[in-house]
């Protein structure tokens, strides 16, 4: 792989979604960055989650269509008085649909630092094979 | 093209009397920027990482989201009333031969120097990063602290 050098990064304000249907709760949702990767075997996807406790987070797949919802609760304690706030927290929330069959039995989710990685594992079957062609 | 001429003043296509006065509130807009966004809005993405400051009776906490960031990556500094932090971030390499459907996160370096109101007691600063989120409890000093002053009836 090249090197990459290391760059300044950049601020970003936390995109707002709004989701199909209205949460029963009124709050803010954002969307989380993802990377979203796939080599022969399985699907690998990155989000950056921040604030995410294990127990919050609802990962679901239906239907060939991936959600992850999750709630973040506010880290403040009761009594702090804002003096300056530059982001605000919220649920997070997105969809995917996926066009591969995966095997639902083995995905496998890991959450560590408020990056959340899902592998999702392709069906056997998918996988591709050479086909020799005789000739 | 007649109005030009006599008075000199660049305007494009005159197709309606009030082009130019769309034009003129659109520069007002630019030049006085938050108004035109709403009481509400914060203040534009400056500089990352976006942190929030909040007080509480004794401490000061500064909150940044900085998922991904290992302890070791960050460098932490307070001097009487600011605080600097600056860290790089590097994402894992991959496999080789993966092929990328998206790529929203980014790696590289941040550097933020943040001044609090107050002075700090540099000795007891306590920062942890946990799930991704880095809080820095600043204590204040003795001389920022609000006294509470009792009033004597004589």
């Amino acid at each position: 792989m090249a090197e990459i050098e290391s760059k300044a990064l950049q601020a970003k304000e936390k995109a707002e979604v709004t989701t199909p249907a209205e949460q029963t709760r009124p709050g803010l949702v954002f969307t989380p960055a993802v990377d979203i990767f796939e080599t022969d075997k399985e699907i690998t996807l990155l989000a950056d989650m921040p604030g995410v406790k294990a127990r919050d987070l609802n990962i679901d797949l239906r239907e060939d269509v991936l959600t992850l919802a999750s709630d973040v609760k506010s880290p403040e304690g009761a009594d702090e008085v804002d003096v300056i706030r530059e982001y605000r927290t919220g649920k997070y929330y997105r969809q995917f649909t996926l066009s591969q069959v995966i095997d639902q039995s083995k995905i496998d989710a890991e959450l560590r630092d408020g990056v959340l990685r899902l592998r999702l594992p392709k069906v056997e079957a998918a996988t591709p094979r050479k086909i020799a062609v005789k000739s | 093209m007649l109005f030009r001429r006599m008075t000199g003043w660049p305007t494009r296509d005159w197709t309606s009397p009030f082009e130019e006065l769309d034009r003129m509130r659109r520069q007002m807009d630019l030049l006085t920027g938050g108004l035109s966004r709403g009481f509400l809005s914060e203040p534009a993405a400056g500089v990352f990482p976006l942190m929030n400051v909040t007080e509480g009776k004794d401490n000061y906490y500064v909150r940044a989201e900085l998922p991904g960031f290992e302890a070791e990556d960050m460098d932490i500094s307070v001097t009487g009333d600011t605080l600097s932090i600056s860290g790089e971030r590097k994402l894992p390499v991959e496999d080789e031969k993966a092929r990328y459907h998206r790529r929203e996160r980014e790696a590289g370096r941040f550097s933020r120097i943040i001044s609090l109101p107050a002075q700090m007691d540099t000795g007891k600063v306590e920062a942890h990063c946990t799930d991704g989120v880095l809080t820095v409890i600043l204590p204040k000093a003795e001389a920022a602290k609000p006294k509470q002053i009792a009033v004597k009836t004589s």
